[in-house]
């Protein structure tokens, strides 16, 4: 390009982009290197970074919605008592597949149990679901790859040829074979299952922005001056790493809560005595003609946690990646 | 060309087998294999033990691993639950996914396309706010979700569509199955195209198109989409076989007997001959469209060289 | 006078505010003569070219004043349609980078040959054979074999020249070279900008010469128009202006070349740096660079006074400057 054409994009040259799109299945997802950045200094980059990224979210308002439903749903699955009084396992079978009704605005489902109350319940198996899958899989794919990614060699390798040995498996279809065998009913072996599977997409992704935040002049002027392998890794380039992953880990979270509901539909997720959405669903689609409401319910609480946590995903992406503006 | 083949067909040899070693190791720690052959009774245990050592079981579980491989290469997939042979399982369910997959695929080229470059070239407006959006409600909706959703209305309510479709069924009854296996991956294609062409819209050599008096249409016809579309190829070549793995929420929905309700039901009655052939297929379809897409990639990208 | 700039204006709506990216600009050219235009990044050159030749972006960019008078019609005032077939067959541009600016997707002859079958109606045989015969006028070797490759397959010399011969195809009667030589080796350059200046001469063009580089204008151009901050600042024939430069901005300029015969001396340097267009400086948008500046220059913006009959200085101190004090 000869001279800035425009002050916008001499402005948005000035940012380095994480662009890391909003591919999450596993086997589809799109690595995009991010593009170094351009003319800034090594010391006021990532802070500006940060910073302008945060102006931007301020003024966005798909994040500010998005992230006081975040908080919304984070509170009540805390403290669910706040909102429903009842009991989500009680069970009165004259009120089966029964419509709303005083206090019970919605209604009932197969097995007499209020369905508000499974709603509202139901929160914290997913928030918990998401949040935890969603830490084990950020902090053991960006070790795994970040280290591949900086030291490379052998690690480097083997690193790579098993993320495409887990990148072969379809997700629900590993999650059928290995949660079948599974009879608890706590949220853990869910957890772990995706923790398993997912990782290998977080490892991509820090493996390829370590290695593009590597070859950045600054951090070989670092090099070349003597710095230590662990001041490179810390100071120059985990700040340049971590926005991708930050990204796609949020944008994850929301797809995890779908993964898990979507076991949970299919028998293998969550078992009975535990509240899930997927498992309420599951139970209504068989009564899809007569009682739609105990399905409608829980999928609308589900979608709109899903909407929450993609939403936050992508506004924060537009913020750290200014390319795009 | 020929050589860079060679060493991608040779580097997918260990992917390969790790994937099926995994998803055997995982069946075997699933359940009992034998379980399921004596059909819907419990196996007496004189049977059990016969059975064990006539099928290996008995040994360690690499051995079993080597010997399913090998008779796996000469043809032999083994049994499933209701005593058919594994490969006449396959040889029905398989046309069934493909045409489903095939359906789904349709719908995100012409429809994620089209949606992307309308986007894409009209990036802030109302239309492109309104159809991103769209997106990332698809996206957060679960298939399963979706499926019912639609089943519901365009099926129970509307009664537009049979709530499921027949044993072998034809195109047109795939429509709505396919258009709800292909939503989320629909919005993804938008999305990406979108991004690619909003990115390729900035380049300086649709600049040059644009200042070599070129009408409108063909810069974007002729050089904008041509170079846009090259990741949008890509994901759509590795969405296949992620499509084929996903269809089992899909085709459970609907009842369609494709490759979804096969393994579904192989994974219920426990039957790990079933699973792990099926599987076997589904890796080998995802590494094939794996190797044609990088090929595709040479074609659409000149630079791209292989050697 | 083949094209006549008049006043122009143009302005980029950004977030943060209305940048003035080109501020009363006025120049001319005729057939066969060259004009160089002369400035830092951001000066406004780029911008004011593409606005001839109708390839801002808009938006952001806005034409907001001015007119552009090309062969005695205001473009300004066209359709888009009868706009669009004069860029090509009228006046055509060459930029900077011929890399990015060709498409790499598409054979050079594609891209050639293109011209002829838009603009003249040619069977896509008729504009093979047409790319052949302008890649040999512009001395690329074995031009029918090489019709068929594609841009990377060339030396930067040998793309710039399919620039040259693309922008030529239709025999237009004016150019506008946006640095054409700028990312090409220092031997390259010469040969290059040779090669334009005789196909010029040939066909009688108008050619519009963008560069920073006063080493390229001295050999070539005509006059020479020097912007600063989206304005012209100065504007002489060639020769004058390296003589005795009527404006400080231009004897910086001048004085910034490494010359031979100082050699051993300190490269003089102008202070500061180029001005924010989202904040122009009152009065000379030059004066806090300035050696000369007094209070006037903070307060009131020059006029473009006349130095003599071919000479305009758009300085308060022109008279002193031109005297060398």
């Amino acid at each position: 390009m000869p001279e800035p054409q425009t002050p916008d994009e001499a402005i948005s040259q000035a940012g380095a982009g994480g662009a890391t799109d909003l591919a999450m299945e596993e086997g589809t997802s799109l690595e995009k290197t991010p593009g170094g950045p351009e003319g800034t200094g090594p010391a006021g980059k990532p802070r500006s970074l940060w910073s302008d990224a945060w102006r931007d979210l301020r003024r966005n308002p798909v994040f500010i919605i998005s992230s006081l439903v975040i908080l919304f749903l984070v509170i009540i699955s805390i403290w669910p008592s706040l909102i429903a009084s009842g009991d989500p396992l009680q069970a009165n079978l004259d009120d089966a597949q029964k419509g709303s009704e005083p206090g019970h605005p919605f209604g009932f489902d197969p097995q007499g149990r209020d369905v508000y109350t499974r709603v509202v319940y139901g929160t914290r198996t997913s928030v918990t679901v998401g949040v935890c899958a969603t830490l084990g899989v950020a902090l053991l794919g960006s070790l795994l790859g970040g280290l591949a990614g900086f030291f490379g060699g052998w690690w480097d390798s083997i690193l790579s040829r098993l993320t495409d040995v887990f990148f072969g498996i379809p997700v629900v279809l590993g999650g059928l074979v290995f949660l079948s065998v599974v009879t608890s009913s706590t949220v853990w072996p869910v957890v772990g299952f995706i923790i398993l599977l997912g990782w290998p997409q977080i490892a991509r992704i820090a493996r390829g922005s370590v290695i593009t935040a590597k070859q950045n002049d600054y951090v070989q002027a670092a090099r070349a001056l003597g710095a230590s392998n662990s001041r490179m890794l810390l100071r120059h380039i985990t700040p340049n790493a971590i926005a991708p992953v930050i990204v796609v880990a949020t944008i994850a979270l929301g797809t995890y809560i779908s993964l898990e509901a979507t076991l949970s539909f299919l028998g293998v997720g969550l078992k009975d005595p535990a509240v899930s959405w997927g498992i309420d669903i599951s139970a209504a689609a068989n009564y899809i003609r007569n009682a739609p409401h105990m399905l409608l319910w829980p999928a609308g609480a589900l979608a709109i946690t899903v909407l929450a946590f993609i939403m936050l995903g992508d506004a924060v992406r537009d913020a750290l990646d200014p390319k795009l503006r | 060309m020929g050589r860079y083949v060679i060493r991608r067909l040779l580097q997918m040899i260990p992917v390969f087998f790790g994937t099926t070693l995994l998803i055997f190791l995982m069946v075997n720690v699933m359940g009992d294999p034998i379980a399921g052959l004596c059909g819907d009774r419990q196996c007496d245990p004189a049977t059990a033990a016969q059975l064990r050592s006539e099928f290996g079981l008995d040994k360690p579980v690499w051995q079993q691993y080597l010997t399913y491989m090998g008779n796996l290469f000469t043809g032999d997939f083994g049994t499933a639950f209701n005593g058919q042979k594994v490969t006449e399982l396959m040889a029905t369910a398989f046309p069934i996914t493909i045409r489903l997959t095939i359906v789904a695929i349709v719908f995100e080229i012409v429809i994620g396309i089209s949606l992307g470059v309308v986007t894409g070239l009209r990036r802030g407006r109302p239309v492109d706010t309104t159809v991103l959006i769209l997106t990332l409600v698809v996206i957060a909706v679960p298939t399963f979700v979706t499926g019912l959703l639609l089943q519901l209305l365009l099926g129970v309510k509307w009664g537009i569509i049979k709530p499921s479709v027949s044993p072998d069924p034809t195109f047109d009854e795939l429509l709505v199955p396919g258009l709800v296996l292909a939503s989320v991956s629909l919005a993804y294609v938008t999305r990406l195209t979108r991004t690619s062409i909003a990115e390729n819209a900035r380049a300086d050599y649709v600049r040059t198109a644009v200042a070599k008096g070129l009408p409108r249409r063909r810069v974007v016809v002729r050089h904008l989409l041509r170079n846009s579309l090259i990741p949008v190829v890509t994901f759509i070549g590795t969405d296949v076989g992620a499509l084929m793995g996903g269809a089992i929420v899909t085709e459970r929905i609907f009842n369609i007997h494709g490759v979804g309700y096969q393994l579904y039901q192989g994974i219920l009655r426990q039957n790990s001959q079933t699973v792990v052939g099926f599987v076997t297929i589904l890796v080998l379809v995802f590494l094939a469209a794996n190797l044609i897409v990088d090929l595709l990639y040479a074609v659409l990208d000149p630079r791209i060289r292989y050697a | 006078m083949l094209l006549e700039v008049r006043d122009l204006h143009v302005e980029f709506h950004t977030r943060e505010g209305v940048a003035k990216a080109v501020n009363g600009v006025n120049y001319s050219v005729a057939e066969g003569e060259t004009l160089a235009v002369l400035g830092e990044s951001g000066s406004g050159k780029s911008v004011t070219a593409q606005a001839v030749m109708g390839i801002l972006d808009m938006p952001p960019g806005k034409i907001s004043g001015g007119e552009i008078v090309f062969k005695g019609q205001d473009l300004l005032k066209l359709k888009g349609e009868e706009r669009r077939k004069i860029r090509g067959q009228e006046m055509a541009m060459i930029f900077q980078d011929a890399l990015s600016s060709l498409n790499p997707v598409l054979t050079v002859g594609e891209q050639l040959g293109e011209m002829y079958v838009v603009h003249r109606g040619m069977s896509r045989k008729d504009a093979r054979a047409k790319s052949v015969e302008l890649m040999d006028r512009v001395r690329i070797p074995a031009a029918k074999e090489r019709v068929g490759q594609y841009p990377h397959q060339f030396s930067g010399g040998m793309r710039q020249r399919i620039m040259i011969a693309m922008a030529l195809a239709l025999e237009p009667s004016l150019i506008i070279a946006d640095e054409p030589t700028t990312a090409l080796d220092v031997t390259v350059q010469a040969q290059v900008m040779d090669l334009l200046a005789e196909l010029q001469r040939e066909l009688n063009m108008g050619l519009i010469l963008i560069t920073h580089d006063l080493g390229v204008v001295a050999d070539v151009a005509d006059k020479i128009a020097v912007m600063y901050a989206g304005r012209i600042v100065e504007t002489a024939p060639v020769h004058e202006i390296y003589k005795a430069p009527a404006h400080p901005y231009t004897k910086g300029l001048l004085q910034s070349i490494p010359r031979l015969d100082q050699k051993g001396q300190e490269l003089y340097a102008i202070k500061g740096l180029p001005p924010n267009l989202l904040h122009i400086p009152p009065g000379c948008a030059f004066n806090p660079r300035c050696p000369m500046a007094q209070d006037v220059c903070r307060t009131d913006v020059p006029p473009l006074y006349e130095v003599d009959e071919q000479r305009r200085s758009a300085c308060h101190f022109w008279k002193e400057t031109l005297d060398g004090r």
